[in-house]
């Protein structure tokens, strides 16, 4: 059975129909790229992925279990976490506490505990600040624990957005846009870093992307979408060579 | 615990400790007139005052403008519940009265903050800025014209329970959960909500629960605040609880710098005392407000101490050392 997996999907914003009859099922430890020409729905899917949409029609199931009306954070908690388009980090925060926020729910000690500072408290904080600078030295980004999250220079700054995601031990990734507004020196390490991701965390990983070249390079299978509906599926060497593909990106 | 957060609590504990002795000492000695003690103690009702408003506002990210409403809410439940239990002589005065009724009052402003909250903090930026300015004129009005508040006579009879003694030690004791709160996991989740909401729901975070209880939590403390004011000045007047009464905790906030207690405090002291150092100009007071705040937001529009933390540890280790660059500066720099 697919890990992620939609039916029928749909969505409707007044007389627009953003997204139509999509379909997709995501295996484990698969790779696979979504792209579209812009405004053809790619981040609205994302959207009703994660739940900040409440799709119009059809159904969301993530590991066997419908995820369609849950909140963001419960999606999370269920193992599938994400990255955004513009990046969103807690800019005045450390990076290591940028990762700690990703702990959260790992983390159990009550209100009242961390008030008083039980022994709970500084057992779970010493651990979630180890875990987070080991974490991090996975990513060669150790040194920079303490830096606060806007000094880092953008590379970095998408490297820890996707850390922060994996932090939170989800089973399915998806990035929207990662190499948006990265020179191709930067790309090619956010290549590695994904593939790298990928077998290290042993997850499923879902891409928006616009530069062909890392989509081409690194995903499995592609789904391409217009106007909201799939008009084609297929490896790497598939789409390049679709017609209808060509017609969406190049005319006819 | 480290060695090194243990150096530290020692180092506070001292310090607060010293700033008692030396408050008693010159009470004892004569130099502090009943004047400068009570001026003492609006200090330490404006500390409690503005470091629970930034829990809302400099932690949380939510800008509130009727703190004076949940002020109002802990200063009346308290005097009321006070009077009761005196009148059933069920407690009859001392620090007992004093707390029980301050915490009651503090409850009471805490259950206001989560039925304010709950609707409220749907609401984003200047919009939740006039619906909580609306909540504290509607708080005011009300007590206004009710019976059992003393409508717009006021409430008299009191009990004055709060001495510059037991006020110092709950304004410390506020303080420290302020800041132990802040820096616990649930502190984290409320601050990465003031630094991006969607990402924090994105990473797991349960936005709703934490802005309502960051929220709540900073009305019970307001409550305290005004259960202190209640019981230093033995009289209520509705109208001290207005608009600019909220813009005054608010100023210090702002000036102290958003998401720094320590800053709050400083501001505080400083903001309580000024007005009466300037008594003369008192006219010109809300002149010299507003042109502080014009001069801050152009030249430090985070405020004094930003999103940073005073540590008295981390000072006295500086000064040991003579380490004027400090490890975090050294590793930006490195970049």
């Amino acid at each position: 059975m697919a890990l992620l997996e939609t039916k029928g999907l749909g969505m409707q914003f007044g007389g627009l129909k953003a997204v139509d009859n999509f379909e997709i099922a995501i295996n484990d430890h698969e790779l696979v790229g979504l792209i579209g020409p812009n405004g053809a729905g790619k981040t609205t899917i994302f959207n009703m992925l994660t739940g900040v949409y409440l799709p119009t029609d059809g159904d969301i199931t993530l590991d066997g279990m419908s995820i369609v009306g849950k909140k963001p954070y419960q999606i999370v908690k269920m193992g599938a976490a994400r990255t955004f388009q513009n990046i969103r980090l807690f800019k005045d925060l450390s990076v290591a506490d940028n990762i700690k926020i990703a702990y959260h729910n790992e983390m159990k000690y009550t209100t009242l505990e961390g008030i008083l500072r039980t022994k709970r408290y500084w057992q779970e904080e010493a651990k979630a600040h180890q875990e987070a600078i080991d974490f991090l030295s996975i990513f060669n980004m150790q040194d920079y624990a303490e830096t606060m999250a806007k000094n880092l220079p953008y590379g970095k700054q998408r490297k820890l957005e996707i850390a922060r995601a994996l932090a939170t031990n989800p089973r399915i990734l998806l990035l929207d846009e990662p190499a948006a507004g990265m020179n191709p020196h930067e790309t090619k390490e956010l290549m590695e870093t994904i593939h790298f991701i990928r077998d290290k965390f042993n997850i499923a990983i879902l891409l928006i992307e616009h530069d062909m070249s890392l989509v081409m390079g690194i995903c499995e299978r592609i789904v391409v979408v217009d106007y909201g509906k799939i008009i084609a599926t297929g490896t790497p060497d598939e789409i390049k060579n679709n017609m209808d593909v060509i017609r969406v990106y190049l005319g006819e | 615990m480290t060695k090194v957060n243990f150096k530290s609590y020692l180092f506070n504990i001292v310090a607060i400790l010293s700033v008692f002795v030396l408050i008693q000492i010159l009470i004892a000695n004569g130099t502090l007139s009943r004047y400068y003690v009570s001026i003492l103690i609006f200090i330490c009702i404006n500390i409690i005052l503005a470091t629970s408003l930034n829990l809302a506002t400099g932690f949380l990210g939510q800008l509130t403008l009727g703190h004076a409403g949940f002020m109002a809410v802990g200063a009346y439940g308290s005097a009321l519940t006070a009077i009761y239990l005196r009148s059933n002589d069920i407690l009859t005065g001392g620090i007992g009265l004093l707390l029980v009724s301050i915490i009651v009052g503090g409850l009471f402003a805490g259950i206001m903050g989560i039925v304010i909250g709950v609707p409220a903090l749907r609401l984003r930026g200047d919009y939740l800025a006039i619906i909580t300015l609306g909540f504290g004129e509607v708080i005011r009005v009300v007590i206004n014209n009710l019976a059992f508040t003393g409508g717009a006579k006021g409430l008299t009879g009191i009990p004055r329970l709060v001495n510059i003694s037991n006020a110092f030690w709950i304004m410390a004791f506020v303080v420290t959960v302020l800041y132990t709160l802040t820096n616990s996991r649930q502190g984290r989740a409320i601050i990465s909500i003031r630094e991006d909401e969607i990402a924090a729901e994105a990473v797991g975070i349960q936005t709703t629960r934490y802005k309502v209880m960051g929220f709540a939590i900073a009305a019970f403390f307001a409550g305290i605040g005004g259960g202190l004011y209640a019981h230093f000045i033995a009289f209520l007047d509705p109208n001290t609880f207005n608009f600019m009464r909220s813009v005054e905790i608010l100023v210090i906030v702002v000036l102290g710098g958003m998401g720094s207690l320590t800053g709050s405090v400083m501001s505080a002291v400083v903001l309580t005392i000024l007005p009466e150092a300037l008594r003369d100009f008192a006219i010109y007071r809300l002149l010299i407000y507003s042109g502080l705040l014009v001069v801050m937001m152009i030249f430090r529009p985070q405020g004094i101490f930003g999103t940073t933390e005073f540590s008295l540890a981390g000072a006295i280790k500086k000064l040991r050392y003579n380490q004027i660059v400090s490890p975090r500066k050294k590793v930006k720099e490195d970049d």
